[in-house]
């Protein structure tokens, strides 16, 4: 396809003796929009400072072209950032905030005039040139961000959870925006996100990180289809995850049962985990159902019910369009291809069961309140 | 009920404010505008003043000189304490402020026991057999009392402009192109605006009113308002003409900050105007 463009050797990272980087390797096409994403302090954003120039690797290095850039200081680097809460310069207005780049750079005076002004225009921000940056909308503050950081035409834009303090509207008319800005450019993207909603839809590649370590690298299908783990197959979307034992190609053994599926390639009688997504599964009578249980609780979500389902002890969570009264015995029917098989990893048995479904759920709001510094 | 509690709390100050501003005040307007001897009123206290303009003169550059030095001085200063650890900074901070700890009298005294030509640096100078160096009594010796009495006021205000702008933006001209001096020609000094005229007025002010530091450190030539002033209502005798001279300072140091404010526009954030 196209080019590789940036590429991170090794990298890590430690602040006071903590690790907050553990051997980063990646390498980053050009005209990529490549996401970075995670919980907070899984070290992405320290991940785009060091791209950035803002911070120097402990160890491991940095290529832009080939080159290696680990000493070259964000002022010499042709990449520019937008960064979290943006950090306009509130003494200047609008205008000179987009300008202030291509000024630094002596681009002629009319020049200047031209490209800024084209910019307003990508960002439909024409007219608002002479406003203060504290007269703006945290939409339009987002905005000139955007247009400060595109003007001067870099490589490589890095994003910093730059749609973090929107409101949800806001927030997806931005994403459409910054992919449609992303495609007419060709700017490679680099970016920064706690939500994997922003990254399945925006990205073209997505790195899950977690505690300083990429845990999968891969197109948001691949992601979300073939987790590589229970970390990546609880983070991305919701997931049962279940205890296994891969029989032999194409067959799994849990819950007493053997399932067909169309996974293979691992070692006769190897403990795995399983992982079935919510919505893949079918509710039927419950003669008709491989397994049956009894529904716990119901949530109404719009789109459809969260329904919690207990199977021998253990807690489902089914997502389903009809309703099911709390108390109803249903049976479930799992197809082959609704089966995910995963190797065990240092976080199997922590995620994937929904007794404790309301906590896990709090927990997940809460990471995505904090901000990652 | 909010705004009546405001209104009862601010009483007190309120009162006070009247007493000892507004009255005094205008005390002073009426004895600038009147005659020493028949009480009638008059415009010739203000007459005479082109004779005191060259005095005027002198306190403002004094002054101004004096807010510079303290300006070169102080901004490095407050940088450096605004860029340490929290614990450092306060640290720093309140040796900055001890001086302040002291009485303004005693510490110009001080200077003359340093400075004069049997004092402690001409001493040591005499035993390297250098000197003795008359520093006392000469415009330089007036410039460092004023630098030295003055200096905390510029250090503070510059201090807690530079602490408050966020780091982020020095990230955001670095990644925009700025090597360190554009970073800090583009943003940090702009920014830090409203502290450098907090600053300047903070020290001008005192400065250009001071009599004590003149009269301590000073000679014959470095004569300023201040001393005129005083000397108007102590010896002179001649309150009118005190009054008169006041009223024409508080304009000049109106019209100073008034240019000042005007110049660091008149909505940012940070500074205090005084």
């Amino acid at each position: 396809m196209s080019k590789e463009l940036i590429r991170l050797q090794n990298l890590t990272m430690e602040f006071d003796g903590e690790r907050i980087l553990d051997g980063i390797n990646l390498y980053i096409n050009d005209h990529e929009f490549l996401t970075l994403l995670g919980p907070s302090g899984c070290g992405k954003s320290t991940t785009l400072r060091i791209i950035g120039g803002f911070l120097t690797p402990t160890d491991g290095n940095v290529l832009f072209d080939g080159e290696r850039i680990n000493d070259v200081p964000a002022y010499r680097r042709q990449i520019n950032t937008v960064f979290q809460r943006y950090a306009l310069f509130p003494h200047l207005d609008v205008y000179d905030n987009i300008a202030f780049g291509l000024r630094v750079a002596k681009v002629p005076k009319d020049e200047i005039h031209e490209r800024v002004t084209r910019m307003l225009e990508v960002v439909s921000l024409r007219g608002y040139e002479n406003r203060k940056i504290n007269a703006l909308s945290g939409g339009q503050q987002q905005r000139v961000a955007i247009a400060r950081a595109l003007v001067n035409e870099p490589k490589v834009l890095l994003l910093d959870e730059p749609l973090g303090a929107l409101d949800l509207r806001l927030r997806k008319d931005m994403q459409n925006e910054l992919k449609r800005i992303q495609q007419a450019t060709g700017i490679t993207f680099i970016y920064v996100t706690h939500d994997q909603e922003e990254a399945l839809s925006m990205s073209d590649t997505i790195v899950v990180m977690n505690k300083g370590r990429i845990q999968q690298i891969g197109k948001p299908e691949d992601i979300y289809n073939e987790p590589k783990n229970a970390f990546v197959a609880d983070f991305i979307g919701e997931s049962n995850i279940l205890d296994g034992v891969m029989l032999s190609d194409y067959r799994v053994r849990f819950f007493g049962k053997t399932f067909p599926c169309v996974d293979k390639g691992f070692e006769p009688s190897e403990p795995v985990d399983v992982v079935i997504r919510p919505e893949d599964i079918d509710i039927v009578p419950p003669a008709e159902g491989s397994l049956t249980g009894t529904v716990a609780s119901v949530t109404f979500k719009g789109l459809n019910y969260d329904i919690i389902v207990e199977v021998k002890g253990f807690k489902w969570l089914i997502q389903t369009t009809d309703f099911h009264p709390v108390g109803a015995v249903i049976g479930i029917r799992l197809n082959p291809e609704d089966i995910h098989i995963m190797h065990k990893s240092e976080y199997s048995g922590q995620f994937g069961d929904y007794s404790s479904y309301s906590a896990e759920y709090d927990e997940l709001t809460e990471d995505a309140g904090d901000e990652e510094e | 009920m909010k705004k009546n509690n405001s209104v009862l709390l601010s009483t007190p100050y309120l009162i006070w404010m009247v007493a000892f501003t507004l009255i005094p005040l205008c005390v002073v307007g009426f004895y600038a505008l009147t005659d020493p001897a028949t009480g009638k009123f008059t415009f010739d206290n203000l007459k005479n003043l082109d004779a005191y303009l060259p005095v005027f003169w002198q306190s403002v550059a004094y002054s101004v000189v004096s807010a510079f030095i303290c300006l070169l001085m102080g901004y490095p200063v407050a940088y450096f304490i605004a860029h340490q650890k929290p614990v450092a900074q306060k640290f720093l901070y309140m040796l900055v402020m001890l001086p302040m700890c002291m009485s303004f009298l005693l510490r110009t005294l001080a200077w003359v026991g340093l400075l004069q030509d049997t004092g402690i640096i001409n001493t040591f100078l005499g035993r390297l057999g250098i000197g003795p160096i008359s520093m006392i009594r000469t415009p330089g010796a007036v410039v460092l009392g004023m630098v030295y009495n003055y200096l905390p006021y510029m250090i503070l205000p510059l201090y807690s402009t530079l602490v408050k702008i966020d780091h982020r933006l020095v990230e955001a001209a670095e990644d925009l192109g700025c090597n360190g001096a554009k970073v800090f020609s583009k943003v940090i000094f702009p920014l830090s605006l409203p502290g450098i005229v907090t600053g300047i007025t903070m020290v001008f002010v005192p400065a250009v009113s001071t009599f004590y530091i003149s009269q301590k450190l000073g000679g014959t030539e470095t004569v300023l308002i201040g001393d005129v002033i005083e000397r108007q209502f102590k010896q002179g005798n001649n309150p009118n003409l005190g009054a008169a001279l006041s009223l024409v300072l508080m304009l000049l140091v109106f019209v100073c900050t008034g240019i000042m404010n005007r110049f660091a526009g008149d909505d940012e954030e940070g500074g205090v105007i005084v």
